[in-house]
């Protein structure tokens, strides 16, 4: 249907005459006495051309068709699971409506989105066609979504995201699209390898190296002399995973690269590799650095920091110059601590574990130091030993919370019951103003007993009279964490208790609301996943 | 109060889809707001009950807990459907209304607190209106509008004065217009505006409607100069037309009657003859003007074949009053407006709930065109047409999007004013490049999709755009 196209050059001099104006120019047409007025005429003639035209469309060429989307024989949710996946979507878009400022009693249902997003995916569900734009918007405007999201939405918000730029995204994230096909195909990905663009070629990296570790590794090695500082230093972070002794020499090469960055990165690598030549010469150097000092009554540990950064140090990935207002020697002999095997210590000091390892007293206040380069060793080579070691059991109530390295971080490394029980105590020792990170580090929906203990702690903090929203950061982490089978347990506290002496003003009141809010908020969770269950 | 029947509603009413409910939402904030509520922390006391057997229909009703200390008093009368609650919110219905509504549909009223006996609030607000209802009723059997059918008729000839007045008036403008040329009418937008009000004051709302349009159409884009002098053109055929109203075949003049802006009451058209059909409810689609909203729902005939438009209007913060779920089809009566196209209708008696539908059957796209060809003959105003269209393709295109039959080469723009609509992306993700059936509109801009059907599992879902 071509809207402008007419049947004769008559409309464009109906136009052109329109627009001077019958009195400055005459009307191609013949004026009777049924219209003495030129005008009047002119308007006859454009009713009559209008309608003809109108009446007689015809419909116009189609552009070439998309190719189909590939078929997803992924199972739909049942449809309450479908109904409710709109609610939560619905939630979102309509954000800032009316009443955006207190909470309420009512759950925020867009905090619900990311669990029901990852319990379809451990269902194996395809995500409904019609809603996939709005999925697709809502992955755009939160990154922490895109991994469900995308996963839930299959092959065909790729195709979408084909022919919406504003979803590009879609196209690079993780070894989906063009790169997940590629990822399967040796031929294809060494086309995508030389053709495609910078992420589709991170995408096509990370896709390749979790199904053949060697191949991703001969692609990235095939090209690294002609990349790009920047892009030479992300295609190296992907070689993250899969990461493998094979991968030694290549970047072990690397340490000699023109880029700093990219120094830093293969060093690192290098030395989350138990058996690798870098980290025998980082165990080499930190062993020349810390020793079992046996000549006083107690045996102590004795550090002798290194005096100097040489060339070779440097080579491998410890940086010479300390950050303002940090002395050099402790600089070096952190970044040697890390860098070297948590396996080289026991022998060192005489078969302990490293549980008696860290209860030894460290000569001339070398104790900070050597303890943070351990906690940052033990994340880095996700050794849960001696995580545990450098934790210690939760501080007692009493002793003030004196941080080793960064505990969150050291949780992360234990199995999760334990993180669990240990943050638990934590709690139930220290309350909740200090919990929020260790919370965070925990594992969904939190095991018990943690999620007593934040119930306890949060029933104490009512009790004790303060404001709710002094908690709201590990209310919106309960609502979002604790198990759902807690809402009975949680019912009691909703009630509006009377204010005690000691009580802020109105103080129950909020509690009580704040407590709605968790239980309702749970009870919709144990809705949302009995609904996909189905 | 009048016995209610004690029977859980599971036995006598239907329960409503969410997206009934949800149709039911004033705006954007209300829809929200109503989903936000439809937890079951907030509430107690809920109930529902059959419906009373005396013209009330069945009810659902509960306390809601807000910031204050006393709960809110919420109940919903499923007829009407009507609403009361003891918020201060104007909106309506409230998001409490919603939200006790959302519960029931999903099933979630909270468990251990239903009442087979509604409380006695309840049952003061439902005899209250059973009486009001009954007294409308009264009083519209009871002789209508005041001063008997004389002064209804003196009435009508005035205004059918006053309009043809302001056609004269209007048809005059147009011709001086076209004298001067379109192109000095591009600095006075405002003209038509003053033009517009006088048609509002001359009681010809179409005629209004149609001049405050002419004032937006110079420089917005394209071609202008030749939709302006099509639009020309035909506010002049309508003002012609309505100075020759005597003169005109009878269903031509009720089409230039409903183009100039009367109406017939919904309930005179009823009381004419009516169409009984189960009617599939293909889309429903509200527009937003001021305050005031605009919902079109477009239905067709499962028996008769026949399409029908249902216009109806909500202010300030009302919803309009009809809502039908799309998807489903209703067995209902129904009459057209007068006209040489009957195409308007009123909704008149419901027998029984809506129930599953099917999707609809659909032509190529050469056939709804020629068909809005047809079409014009009839109402040569018209510009929204609704057809099926089966076996489509829609085609995303930077310089606009099509629906391409699946086989051949033939292709419908849609129309360049809905191209931003996210509907547009669902249709084609609905698709994924496959043929699929889209209801919706075609007129001589192009198409408007509103309503597509997703196989999915089982049985087609209704998907609206």
């Amino acid at each position: 249907m071509s809207i402008t196209e007419r049947a004769a050059p008559a409309w464009e001099e109906l136009v052109s005459a329109a627009l001077l104006g019958t009195a400055r120019r005459r009307p191609p047409i013949e004026t009777g006495d049924e219209h003495p007025d030129p005008a009047a005429a002119l308007l006859d003639a454009a009713a009559v051309a209008t309608v003809r035209r109108r009446a007689g469309l015809r419909p116009a060429r189609s552009a070439p068709h998309p190719a189909p989307a590939p078929d997803d024989p992924r199972p739909l949710p049942p449809p309450a699971a479908r109904a409710r996946l709109r609610d939560l979507l619905n939630d979102r878009t309509h954000q800032g409506g009316s009443g955006g400022g207190r909470r309420g009693a009512a759950p925020s249902l867009a905090e619900l989105l990311p669990q029901w997003l990852a319990a379809a995916g451990r269902h194996g569900y395809r995500a409904p066609a019609a809603v996939l734009p709005d999925l697709l918007d809502a992955a755009r405007a939160r990154t922490d979504l895109r991994p469900d999201a995308l996963a839930l939405a299959g092959p065909r918000a790729v195709w979408l995201a084909e022919l919406n730029p504003e979803w590009r995204f879609a196209l690079r994230a993780g070894n989906r699209g063009a790169a997940g096909d590629a990822a399967a195909d040796p031929q294809a990905a060494r086309r995508l390898w030389a053709e495609g663009l910078f992420a589709e070629r991170v995408a096509l990296l990370t896709g390749v190296r979790e199904r053949d570790p060697a191949a991703g590794l001969a692609l990235l090695s095939g090209t690294w002399a002609q990349e790009r500082a920047e892009d030479r230093l992300l295609f190296l972070d992907a070689l993250r995973g899969g990461l493998g002794p094979d991968d030694e020499p290549f970047l072990e090469q690397a340490l000699t690269d023109r880029s700093r960055n990219v120094r830093a990165t293969a060093a690192e690598l290098l030395s989350a590799l138990p058996g690798s030549a870098l980290s025998h010469r980082m165990a080499e150097r930190a062993l020349a650095c810390v020793a079992l000092d046996r000549t006083g009554v107690v045996p102590r540990i004795a550090v002798e920091a290194p005096h100097a950064c040489d060339p070779a140090m440097e080579r491998d990935g410890v940086t010479a110059g300390p950050p303002p207002g940090r002395g050099e020697r402790s600089w070096w002999l952190g970044q040697l601590v890390e860098g070297a095997p948590l396996g080289i210590w026991p022998a060192r000091f005489g078969g302990r574990t490293p549980e008696q390892i860290v209860a030894l007293e460290v000569a001339d206040d070398w104790q900070p130091d050597l303890h943070a380069a351990w906690c940052r060793a033990a994340v880095r080579q996700r050794d849960a030993e001696w995580a545990r070691a450098l934790l210690g059991p939760p501080p007692v109530p009493a002793g003030a919370v004196v941080a080793v390295g960064d505990p969150a971080k050291l949780l992360s490394v234990l199995p999760e019951n334990e993180r669990a029980v240990w943050v638990a105590e934590f709690v139930a020792g220290h309350g909740l103003s200090e919990a929020f990170q260790l919370l965070g580090a925990c594992a969904v929906p939190w095991a018990e007993p943690l999620g007593r203990a934040v119930v306890d702690a949060l029933d104490i903090a009512r009790e004790a009279g303060s404001y709710p929203w002094s908690f709201s950061g590990v209310m919106g982490l309960a609502e979002r964490c604790l198990d759902p089978a807690l809402a009975d347990r949680l019912d009691p506290l909703t009630a509006t208790p009377e204010d005690g002496s000691n009580a802020s003003p109105g103080a129950g009141a909020y509690w009580s609301e704040a407590f709605q809010r968790l239980v309702s908020t749970l009870r919709l969770r144990a809705a949302m996943l009995a609904e996909l269950a189905g | 109060m009048v016995a209610r029947s004690v029977v859980g509603m599971e036995d006598t009413e239907q329960r409503w889809s969410v997206e009934q409910v949800l149709a039911l939402a004033p705006d954007a904030a209300s829809h929200k707001a109503g989903t936000r509520l439809a937890v079951p922390g907030p509430w107690s006391g809920t109930g529902t009950a059959g419906p009373s057997g005396d013209g009330g229909g069945a009810v659902v009703w509960g306390l809601c807990a807000g910031s204050g200390g006393k709960p809110y008093r919420t109940a919903v009368d499923l007829a009407g459907p009507a609403f009361n609650c003891s918020c201060p919110s104007r909106k309506f219905p409230c998001k409490h209304a919603l939200g006790v509504l959302l519960l029931w549909a999903r099933r979630e009223l909270p468990a251990g607190t239903h009442e087979a006996e509604p409380p006695e609030w309840v049952a003061q607000w439902c005899a209250k209106r059973t009486a009001a209802v009954r007294e409308k009723a009264a009083r519209r059997d009871g002789g209508g509008a005041a001063g008997g059918p004389q002064a209804a008729r003196r009435r009508t000839e005035r205004r059918a004065q006053r309009v043809a007045a302001g056609a004269v008036e209007l048809e005059a403008r147009l011709v001086d217009q076209l004298r001067g040329g379109l192109a000095t009418g591009r600095e006075d937008q405002h003209g038509w505006h003053g033009v517009a009000a006088r048609m509002v004051d001359a009681q010809a709302p179409g005629l209004a409607a149609r001049a405050r349009e002419l004032g937006a159409i110079p420089m917005s884009g394209g071609d202008w100069p030749s939709r302006l002098l099509e639009e020309y053109a035909m506010l002049h055929l309508l003002a012609r037309g309505c100075l020759a109203l005597d003169s005109l075949p009878g269903p031509l003049a009720d089409t230039v009657r409903a183009r100039l802006g009367f109406t017939t009451v919904g309930a005179e058209l009823l009381a004419g003859p009516t169409l009984r059909d189960s009617w599939l409810v293909l889309a429903q689609q509200d527009s937003v003007d001021g305050a005031m909203t605009t919902r079109r729902i477009w239905l067709r005939g499962v028996r008769s074949g026949r399409s029908a438009l249902l216009l109806s209007f909500g202010a300030a913060g009302r919803a309009p009053e009809v809502a039908l779920p799309v998807g489903r089809s209703l067995e209902a009566e129904l009459a057209y407006h007068p006209g040489g196209l009957p195409l308007r209708a009123a909704l008149g008696t419901r027998h029984g709930p809506p129930v599953p539908g099917h999707t609809p059957q659909g032509v190529p796209v050469g056939e709804a065109l020629s068909g809005y060809g047809e079409a014009l003959r009839a109402d040569p105003w018209l510009d929204e047409w609704p057809v099926v269209l089966s076996g489509v393709v829609p085609i995303p295109d930077q310089s606009g999007w099509q629906l391409a039959d699946g086989q051949g080469d033939s292709a419908l723009p849609v129309d360049p004013r809905r191209l931003g609509r996210p509907g547009l992306w669902r249709l084609a993700a609905v698709s994924g490049g496959h043929p699929v059936t889209v209801f919706g509109t075609v007129g001589h801009r192009g198409f408007t999709p509103l309503t597509t059907w997703s196989a999915g599992d089982g049985a087609a879902q209704a998907v609206a755009l």
